[in-house]
């Protein structure tokens, strides 16, 4: 029997976020004061602290800033996934966000490989932005 | 110029364990009320004495452990009124000292009594999966990144990349740590280690093995403070608290600001050394929290004490090993000693004792003052203390 892998609680700042990804675009906080992006999802933007914001649809393209390949899971949710690519992905737009690298080969992937984003679908409710190496 | 009421240690005690675990049969908290005994009977105190409680753990949460001085201080039967159960992570002992030291200053307590307590070697309780993502967990979690070391590991791949250090440089740090322990009969892993064992270990999670990773151990120690004055009817030769420092920077690895660069030690590192009044040739031992390898060389880094980017090669040659140029986590360590979850608290103790000259075989010769750098969280946070012989 498989364990459940953990799902987002989703909440007020996330929600138009993950609805984006179900529907299959990286939708994410764009202030219209100081013109930046910024992730996760806030009520006010970490740059200005303006709350002059407004969900954009990013490129989805980024390169990988940081990642690790994770030869013990984390907790049994994540046993058959083993070896995997937790990685830290820079976007295109500039914020960074924690995602996966798609691939069969977790030796490839190296700091500044360039990525796109990929929707996987995990249950009706959510989807999650992977990424994968272009 | 010294003062009446600058802040002192004048208290400490650490509960004994064996194979990682409490020797003496008592709860979470009758753990932590025994050794909170023992360092003020030390001092030639008694718990009543007691009037600012200082206190931060992973227990009884949910629960009771939300409130955690209040919890501790229904349990040890006393009425503090001055008191601070700041969590933030590991490094969270080194701010109760700093605030403490305030406390004292401006006369809101007469006796501090920080302390800190952990079963989550028996419990086996140390898993931090399964906890549900909430708020900004949610962008993370899911993703199956691996707590705590996936964090750790990503830190150490990007000053990997960024500065050319290698899992050589980082296994320095695991050998010198183990060398130190040898010398601490009280130390948990005792056996010989190499450079090649720690490289030929399991990886967990990539750049970082099972031997750059920290012990899971129990533990349980405190510490008690009061000022210069008071010190002087008291029977241990005080320890004064110099200047300290602290600063936090994120939660979720992916709001850490530079994956290379430990901001909250650079910011708290200054602060302290400058209210200190040291400079880096001032300081003759130094214990910095080695919740793994890449813990250190980051601290030692951003601390000054070589340039951003040479961590490497500073620790390269065993040069914090006993007997090297830089003695450093001299009691063996969270790698090799104990790491009961929060490890701030045994940092402390280890410094104040070898300010003390009570170290035995691993004493640092000539030591007269330390620096004690505490990191928390993800390198989330950062809080350094520096001590001095009075």
């Amino acid at each position: 029997m498989s364990i459940e892998k953990p799902l987002p609680v989703i909440d007020h700042d996330s929600a138009p976020y993950w609805e984006a990804a179900r529907e299959g675009r990286l939708d994410i906080p764009l202030c219209g004061d100081c013109g930046k992006h910024h992730f996760y999802p806030r009520a006010i933007c970490p740059h200005c602290h303006s709350d002059n914001l407004k969900f954009d649809t990013v490129s989805g393209r980024g390169e990988v800033h940081t990642f690790t390949i994770a030869r013990r899971p984390a907790g049994p949710a994540f046993a058959d996934d083993v070896p995997y690519v937790v990685a830290l992905i820079e976007l295109e737009e500039g914020p960074r966000m924690m995602s996966r690298v798609q691939t069969d080969d977790p030796e490839a992937v190296k700091i500044g490989a360039k990525v796109e984003v990929t929707f996987v679908k995990a249950t009706d409710e959510v989807t999650f932005p992977y990424f994968k190496m272009i | 110029m010294k003062n009446a009421r600058d802040p002192v240690i004048v208290g400490l005690a650490d509960a004994p364990i064996e194979d990682g675990k409490f020797v003496t049969k008592a709860s979470v908290l009758g753990h932590a009320a025994l050794v909170a005994k023992a360092a003020v009977e030390e001092a030639g105190l008694t718990l009543d004495d007691v009037d600012g409680l200082l206190t931060a753990g992973m227990w009884g949460v949910p629960g009771p452990g939300q409130l955690a001085t209040v919890t501790l201080g229904e349990y040890l039967g006393i009425m503090p009124t001055y008191v601070d159960g700041t969590n933030i992570g590991g490094s969270a002992f080194e701010a109760h000292v700093a605030h403490a030291a305030m406390a004292l200053r401006e006369g809101y307590c007469e006796v501090a009594l920080i302390v800190y307590s952990s079963d989550q070697k028996s419990l086996r309780s140390r898993n931090l999966g399964g906890r549900p993502s909430v708020l900004s967990m949610q962008h993370e979690t899911p993703y199956g990144m691996p707590t705590p070391v996936g964090g750790y590991a990503m830190a150490a791949q990007r000053h990997m990349h960024e500065y050319g250090s290698t899992s050589e440089n980082l296994a320095e740090i695991a050998v010198a740590t183990r060398k130190w322990a040898q010398l601490n009969p009280a130390a948990t892993r005792r056996d010989p280690l190499t450079i090649d064992d720690v490289l030929s270990s399991t990886m967990i999670s990539e750049p970082l093995h099972l031997l750059d990773c920290c012990l899971v151990t129990d533990g349980a120690g405190a510490i008690v403070m009061t000022t210069a004055e008071r010190a002087k009817d008291l029977k241990t030769k005080p320890i004064a608290v110099k200047g300290y420092g602290e600063a936090h920077t994120h939660w979720a690895v992916a709001e850490m600001p530079d994956l290379a660069r430990l901001l909250p030690a650079q910011k708290a590192g200054e602060t302290a050394m400058k209210m200190a009044g040291v400079t880096h040739s001032d300081i003759d031992v130094v214990e910095v929290y080695d919740s793994f390898t890449i813990t250190v060389l980051l601290t030692l880094e951003a601390l000054g004490f070589c340039k951003i980017g040479e961590g490497g090669d500073f620790v390269s040659g065993q040069r914090t090993a006993p007997g090297g140029a830089f003695p450093m986590n001299t009691n063996g360590g969270g790698l090799s000693a104990l790491h009961p979850g929060m490890y701030g608290m045994f940092l402390l103790i280890e410094a104040s004792r070898q300010l003390r000259g009570d170290c035995g075989d691993r004493q640092v010769t000539g030591a007269e003052t330390a620096l004690v750098h505490g990191t928390g969280g993800t390198l989330s946070s950062g809080a350094t203390v520096i001590l001095q012989k009075d």
